[in-house]
């Protein structure tokens, strides 16, 4: 059964039935078991747990700091080009908006990677919008290997691919990748993407799958919480997980949260999440995938993000700007979205080190192909 | 004359070191921790994830924090093949952690558990190449026998999956392969409690490698020097000679007695 089998499953409904008629006493069996189903996360992420997050948050801190100490590795992102032939509603980098739009040149790219590996950091997420005639996977791929002498781990966060494009892109040094279904809800997803090769639900649904087949060490995967239920894009992406992980062991999984923020265009959300949403997610999520990475950007503020840190959080962006080439041009265009954790790298080290965690710049080594 | 702990010398690939709990440098808060941590345990050797070293040293180091003195046992985390473990100990070597390697070979990233195929052919490699291999296995004594024919230094089975701090879950198997493996035997991964790691050591194994019980307590620095002096009561009980373990009470009446009573 491939994982759309598996969401499908889930249809007419069926969520929904489920997750509401979940009784406070089938959460407190949840709380006490050791190894969690689908269900036992559904259960979880239902209302009737909300009473309870404060012992799923110590039970989801236990699992963290036995699996991952109190580390936190930290990531920026690098904007090489915001050309985009999507129509996103939720997005920035819309082609129906009205942005200054550039691409970055691969020493315009080497610019921006000096500047990055002066603070320190060592991993880097590229990001670009879907354009592949402008920003295709030749130019990825040279951006890539000339990113590779800055830095020991290099993730995308590009449109989807094939597999032998995602192989192409893991010999020129890329170990990662992050790409999210912004929903799974496959009719919302549809009226959410009216035009651009990013329509294809079922391209896009099993990029992380195609990726893992051609040897990604990592593969990240999410939902853009606020664009339909929460609970809904919460159950499935942890169910995408969950499905990933088994099908490849060899894989690094890991969930992003991210939600929504606002952008140019204006596009409301479809649910507001409330803080209290995410920390029932990334618990839940916790307790049903003990060793999955947990990520949260700087689309949260540093508040949230410091109450967060012993709840769940593997990795953290640092130092982040959604720009093309604003790390090195403070007059660049519109980023992606608003960036609401404007703390440098420093200052990002400085927190985690005096709440008693220790950030960590390199996690990966890069042996080549 | 029962060794005393100065007598009492843990021998690795030709190597003699006074203390038998190997510590790590992972989950950490802060790795200045790290000297404290050594203090505290007395322990001699080290294992540093290579995939955490920063070779440029732009920012904080790891390996900034270990004394010269210690042995920096290098390991593979990361590695899902033996090639890519091969090509990490290369490179671990290549840049100055020396010829030791702590094999781990992990294509299971749900469990952590490790492939004990691969990490065979693995130690078959770097033993010919000339690396002193501490591989890290499954509590299997088909494939610790294997190891010890491929000329590892010593076999690092696990008491329960990383991370875990469940204890000795595999006692059984890591009983026989204490019993039958001649090469030394470290019990590495899912030790929780000094009382366990003491339990290893009364068993018979050789060391135990101790990371998260330590670096996830509340006094790390208090932790370690629990585990140092758990350790070292477990290897007096081994040598003191444990009396045996009776399923039944003695009888006091004893029904073979008659065979040695004089008419």
């Amino acid at each position: 059964m491939d994982f759309y089998e598996r969401y499908a499953a889930y249809g007419d409904g069926e969520f929904f039935r489920q997750v509401q008629s979940v009784t406070e006493g089938d959460v407190q069996r949840v709380l006490g078991k050791h190894t969690l189903s689908p269900g036992d996360y559904l259960s979880l992420l239902s209302p009737a747990a909300a009473p309870h997050l404060e012992p799923m948050a110590q039970k989801s801190h236990s699992l963290t700091i036995a699996q991952f100490g109190r580390t936190m590795v930290l990531y920026t992102p690098l904007y090489l080009s915001n050309f985009c032939t999507n129509q996103c509603l939720y997005c920035g980098f819309s082609r129906n908006n009205r942005i200054v739009r550039r691409r970055l040149t691969v020493d315009e790219v080497e610019t921006e990677a000096r500047a990055i590996a002066a603070t320190g950091l060592k991993h880097v997420l590229i990001l670009t919008g879907d354009a592949p005639d402008i920003a295709g996977v030749d130019y990825i791929e040279s951006c890539c290997k000339m990113l590779g002498r800055y830095f020991p781990a290099i993730g995308i966060e590009i449109y989807a691919l094939s597999q032998a494009d995602y192989r192409r892109l893991i010999e020129s040094g890329v170990d990662s990748l992050t790409i999210y279904q912004e929903t799974y809800n496959e009719a919302l997803y549809s009226r959410l993407h009216p035009g651009g090769p990013k329509r294809n639900y079922r391209f896009r649904l099993d990029a992380p799958e195609r990726a893992c087949r051609a040897g990604m060490r990592a593969v990240n995967v999410g939902a853009l919480l606020g664009l339909d239920d929460w609970r809904r894009d919460a159950f499935f992406t942890g169910l995408h997980a969950c499905y990933l992980q088994d099908r490849y062991p060899q894989t690094e999984i890991s969930v992003s949260l991210p939600r929504m923020r606002p952008h140019v265009g204006g596009y409301q959300p479809g649910c507001i999440v409330e803080d209290r949403h995410i920390v029932q997610t990334m618990i839940a999520l916790r307790l049903f995938m003990p060793r999955v990475g947990i990520t949260i950007s700087t689309r949260e503020s540093a508040r949230f993000r410091d109450r967060l840190l012993p709840l769940g959080v593997t990795r953290m962006s640092a130092g982040s700007c959604t720009a093309v080439g604003g790390r090195t041009d403070k007059t660049a265009n519109t980023g992606q979205f608003d960036i609401s954790d404007e703390r440098s790298a420093p200052e990002m080290v400085d927190m985690l080190r005096r709440a008693g965690w220790q950030p960590v710049f390199k996690d990966w080594q890069r042996l080549g192909v | 004359m029962k060794p005393t702990h100065s007598t009492d010398a843990l021998t690795i690939g030709g190597h003699a070191f006074d203390s038998r709990l190997l510590i790590g440098t992972g989950k950490y808060p802060a790795d200045d921790m790290i000297p404290k941590i050594i203090a505290a345990s007395g322990s001699r050797i080290i294992t540093v994830a290579l995939r955490r070293v920063d070779f440029t040293a732009t920012t904080d180091n790891v390996m900034r924090h270990i004394p010269d003195d210690m042995q920096l046992l290098p390991n593979t985390s990361g590695a899902r093949t033996a090639e890519e473990a091969v090509r990490i100990a290369r490179l671990a070597r290549a840049t100055g952690c020396g010829n030791w390697v702590k094999i781990e070979v992990i294509p299971d990233n749900r469990h952590l558990l490790p492939d004990g195929h691969e990490t065979v052919r693995a130690t078959e490699i770097l033993v010919k190449e000339g690396f002193v291999v501490l591989p890290y296995i499954n509590a299997d004594p088909i494939v610790a026998r294997q190891l010890e024919a491929a000329g590892a230094a010593a076999v690092m089975p696990l008491g329960a999956p990383i991370g875990t701090n469940r204890g000795l879950t595999t006692r059984e198997m890591l009983q026989i392969i204490i019993d039958e493996i001649t090469i030394p035997v470290v019990v590495d991964a899912g030790i929780g409690k000094p009382s366990q790691a003491c339990e290893a050591m009364e068993m018979g194994a050789d060391a135990c490698l101790v990371n998260t019980a330590i670096a996830s307590a509340a006094d790390p620095v208090a932790m370690a020097g629990a585990f140092a002096a758990a350790i070292r009561a477990g290897r007096d009980a081994w040598h003191a000679g444990l009396g045996a373990m009776q399923t039944h009470a003695a009888a006091s009446s004893p029904l073979t007695g008659f065979l040695y009573q004089q008419e």
